[in-house]
């Protein structure tokens, strides 16, 4: 592939500061079960190229799933062609500084590769997670999915960019609906798709699969019985099947450069973060420790280079309580002059690069799970994302979990349903009392940050220790 | 005026193409298949501050062969790049494939085989900006402004063929603009534009329309304390809340499965307003009437009959599971083409029908808060006011909303508007989305806001 490339760049005769094409090949294998029968056994292969051309300070580019050399070649004329039509019109002068020429490769850590496992026993698997997560025959819908992704990636540039990398994913679900009458409650395991991580088969099934079936089948049944969380503000405890929600969505997304300059406020929105804010702004309590980091060995959003080729380090985002930088790819560092990561990435082949989370971890702190709840009198634990919603400068939000706990008198007590909970995003920061140490830690992932025009979907870590957050108004359901 | 994408693929080359490539699964394979195809030539610009912030096109297609043996199924998709002598052997590798793995899977129950004999071909021809054009035409005409927002435009086609000898074919080219328009406090009017014909009278309009829209948003802003408030949904507002009807909402899967926000309606334990009509209407829509089991749905379909739930979305995979007749549905039992029947609000009536409360262009971000009753939360976005005594007062801070479908659309509906907006689909999530909806505006008593 990088002699194909290298060599259709080398030949490409449009008078252009820099060319750069990122090929993709993305094998994916799908399998779905919805109440111990099939819904879905898919594989899907999709590959193409990216070609970027910078002419007279202006990007454009050309996607196409023609790889042949005619029709790359043909792609850079194309890419050439939008720069040139867009130059006048630029909203900033782009130099070569923002594809500075790099070299090197990624691979997923993995033990086992995503052939070991053959959709036939992956089917049967899933079948059996099914029939084990009806515990009650108050559960009227069970299902259970996995999906693996090889996806390999070439990027060559004219100034001598070459890199490969090679992701190998593994993304399982499995959760069921219990109902009584006109009551009914979701359980799942941590999340749609929350067990999203890199690796290969070793993933899945492991060694605890069935006892967390079972728990989250009995859980289900549990909630149906249980009190509505009550209305009111306390002390509120979230798992770190929350928390990283609560990161994506009011730490993640508030400090994207490109929210901030403006790129974004048509679609998903801006910010409530300005860009004299780095370097100054007490984002919350001085507990908390924000990194973008996509260098953890299997969380989902891990990689050596970003999609235009910048070396991926870890760096801190918030130290302290203080906001350091911000998620900003090269581009936006030069227009913002604000210090950024290597976050420049595409949801594929089709799509240009932008802005993104990659892995976005809260560091852990120094209490156990008993200290941080031993030291609450009232208060609600909440677990697992069910419900999201902020507002377009990611300030106002709410959201919803599975399953709730009350704290009483330093204890957990009674299983609360419809936990739900809203706050302002700087007061909520604030309000942090207490973060669970490594031992309370977790990573999850998701396939699913939308953002950008043209839409993108891209795949995010999470990482967060158990958290407890002072005075948050909690509520419940209607019924 | 054309879209001039350099790219191989059009619209000739892939409906014939694909049509080679039916044929030749025919002759390689004797069980069930379905094949199915979707691609675009697409020409995207990003503007930010009436600026190009990224600009570029694609060319994508991708085909799926669905196999079906001894009650047994599986799907593989591969590239699709409109030359036979290329597609044909990714296919036939897919289709060996799948000749191997799907006799180890599992017996599926509900599998649907294709059968029938329709066949549908549907085009709509457009006439686009040449691509480089788009950046003067376009911000040549809001140079004053803080204008943001993306084109999107060309051709996008779908195709479906089976061993029944079911074959359709859709394209349609066309374009969508979705903006935004900024004054110098952050302050934004929204507004879309789309079609087959790019027009600039039209466009021109628009972008005036919005403009004195932002005019009314510069007054001072009032802060709304949480609470209960009459207020008037606009049709691109009422959209949104629509969306939900396809997320857990009216599918019969979903209504079986205890994963639906009107089972208590259609268990009778809640109701909806005489007043609301939704129906599925393919008169008019830019979208396939054909599925990816190639079935044509009726032309027009009741959901919801003067607040009655007289019609889930049903494919033919659950007409199977759950012994109901099928109505073609999509196989995600979503909405395609849907409609709300409008009322007897005026446009002239309707602040001052409102006479006191909130008046909401848009809402942002909306997801079920509490989904079993049908309790949605969102934000208010974009222009957005406080009236009194009938007439626009002031601009409002944003305000989250956490509310019943079944009381907005329920007890709590006190009129819809006699006119309907089309509101087109402008995703691009993987690729350019078809299809649009149709929808007035409502007033609603004592909407609930909590933050």
């Amino acid at each position: 592939m990088f002699e194909l490339l290298s060599d259709v760049v080398k030949s490409a005769t449009v008078s252009a500061d820099w060319i750069g094409i990122r090929a993709v090949k993305d094998t994916a294998k799908t399998c779905a079960v919805r109440d111990a029968h099939p819904e879905r056994n898919a594989q899907n292969l999709g590959h193409g190229a990216m070609v970027e051309v910078l002419a007279q300070g202006q990007f454009g580019y050309s996607a196409t799933n023609d790889l042949s050399a005619t029709s790359l070649a043909r792609a850079i004329v194309a890419a050439h062609n939008q720069a040139i039509a867009a130059s006048a019109w630029a909203v900033h002068r782009f130099t070569t500084a923002a594809r500075p020429k790099a070299t090197g490769s990624y691979t997923s850590p993995h033990r086992k590769g995503l052939d070991v496992l053959s959709p036939a026993e992956l089917n049967q698997i899933l079948l059996q997670v099914c029939e084990r997560l009806k515990v009650s025959d108050k559960i009227a819908q069970t299902s259970a999915s996995a999906r693996s992704h090889d996806i390999e990636a070439w990027f060559v540039s004219s100034n001598g960019s070459e890199i490969y990398q090679r992701d190998y994913l593994v993304e399982t679900h499995f959760g069921t609906i219990a109902q009584d009458g006109p009551i009914t409650q979701l359980r799942t395991d941590h999340g749609y798709l929350a067990n999203s991580y890199q690796g290969g088969w070793e993933l899945f099934p492991g060694l605890d699969l069935w006892q967390r079936v079972q728990r989250v089948g009995e859980q289900a049944v549990d909630l149906l019985q249980a009190d509505n969380c009550p209305d009111l503000a306390t002390t509120l405890v979230l798992a770190p099947d929350q928390m990283m929600l609560q990161i994506h969505e009011s730490i993640g997304h508030p400090l994207e450069l490109d929210r901030i300059l403006g790129d974004e406020r048509n679609y998903a929105g801006g910010s409530f973060i300005n860009l004299e804010d780095f370097g100054a702004l007490e984002y919350g309590s001085p507990l908390m420790n924000v990194t973008f980091d996509p260098t953890v060995p299997g969380e989902l959003a891990s990689y050596g280079f970003d999609d235009v080729g910048t070396p991926a380090t870890r760096e801190y985002l918030i130290r302290q309580g203080k906001l350091e930088r911000g998620l900003g790819g090269l581009e936006s560092q030069q227009r913002s002059q604000v210090p950024g990561v290597a976050n420049s990435r595409a949801s594929s082949w089709n799509r240009p690069a932008i802005d993104r989370m990659a892995n976005i971890n809260l560091e852990p702190g120094d209490r156990t799970f008993e200290q941080i709840i031993g030291n609450i009198e009232h208060g609600v634990y909440m677990e697992t994302n069910r419900s999201w919603s902020i507002d377009d400068q990611r300030h106002k939000f709410q959201f919803g979990c599975e399953y709730g706990r009350l704290i009483e008198n330093g204890q957990l007590t009674r299983t609360l349903k419809n936990p739900n909970y809203r706050s302002v995003t700087p007061q909520f920061w604030h309000s942090l009392s207490q973060v669970g140490d490594r031992n309370t830690w977790e990573m999850y992932g998701t396939p699913f940050c939308g953002k950008g025009e043209p839409n993108q979907l891209i795949r995010v870590g999470h990482g967060a220790p158990v958290c407890a957050f002072d005075k948050i108004e909690v509520f419940g359901g209607a019924v | 005026m054309s879209s001039a994408v350099a790219t191989k693929i059009n619209e000739k080359v892939a409906e014939t193409v694909f049509s080679q490539l039916a044929d030749a699964v025919t002759s390689a394979c004797s069980a069930h298949y379905t094949l199915t195809i979707s691609g675009e030539t697409s020409q995207f610009m990003r503007f930010n501050r009436a600026r190009v912030r990224q600009t570029g096109q694609v060319s994508d297609g991708n085909l799926t062969l669905a196999l079906m043996q001894n009650e047994r199924t599986a799907s593989a998709t591969v590239p699709f790049i409109g030359e036979f002598d290329v597609d044909w052997p990714l296919l036939k590798t897919a289709l060996a494939d799948l000749q191997a793995l799907v006799p180890e899977l599992p017996v599926d129950p509900f599998l649907v085989l294709p059968a029938g004999s329709a066949t549908s071909r549907t085009v709509n021809q457009g006439e686009l900006l040449a691509a480089d054009a788009i950046a003067t035409t376009l911000l040549s005409a809001v140079q004053t402004l803080d204008f943001t927002g993306i084109y999107a435009g060309g051709l996008i086609f779908r195709g479906y063929a089976d061993s029944a000898g079911q074959r359709h074919w859709f394209e349609s080219t066309s374009y969508s603009l979705d903006f935004s328009l900024f004054d110098a406090q952050n302050r934004a009017v929204k507004g879309t534009f789309a079609g087959n014909q790019w027009q600039q009278p039209q466009f021109l309009d628009k972008i005036n329309q919005a403009k004195q829209q932002l005019a009314m948003m510069s007054r001072p802003v009032k802060t709304i304390e949480r609470g209960q408030y009459r207020t008037y949904l606009a049709p691109a507002a009422v959209a949104e809340l629509l969306h939900m009807f396809s997320w857990g909402g009216v599918g019969e899967a979903d209504l079986q499965q205890g994963n639906s926000a009107f089972g208590l309606l259609r268990q009778r334990q809640r109701q909806l307003s005489a007043k609301f009509t939704l129906r599925e209407n393919f008169e008019a829509a830019n979208m396939p009437r054909f599925n990816t089991y190639g079935e044509v749905a009726p032309l027009q379909l009741p959901i919801i009959e003067q607040g009655q739930l007289v019609n889930s979305l049903v494919s033919s995979r659950s007409a199977k599971e759950y012994h109901t007749p099928s109505n073609f549905a999509s196989r995600g039992e979503h909405l395609r083409a849907p409609e709300i029947l409008p009322g007897a609000l005026t446009a002239e009536q309707i602040l001052s029908t409102l006479d006191r409360g909130l008046y909401l262009s848009n809402l942002h971000y909306l997801n079920w808060s509490d989904h079993p009753n049908g309790r949605v939360t969102g934000m208010t976005r974009y222009a957005c006011f406080w009236v009194e005594h009938g007439e626009i007062v002031a601009p409002i801070e944003n305000l989250r909303f956490d509310e019943s479908l079944y009381h907005c659309f329920g007890d709590g509906l006190i009129d819809l508007t006699n006119f309907q907006e089309t509101i087109p689909n402008i995703d691009t999530y993987d690729q350019r989305g078809l299809g649009d909806c149709r929808v007035p505006g409502i007033l609603a008593e004592d909407f609930t806001y909590t933050l």
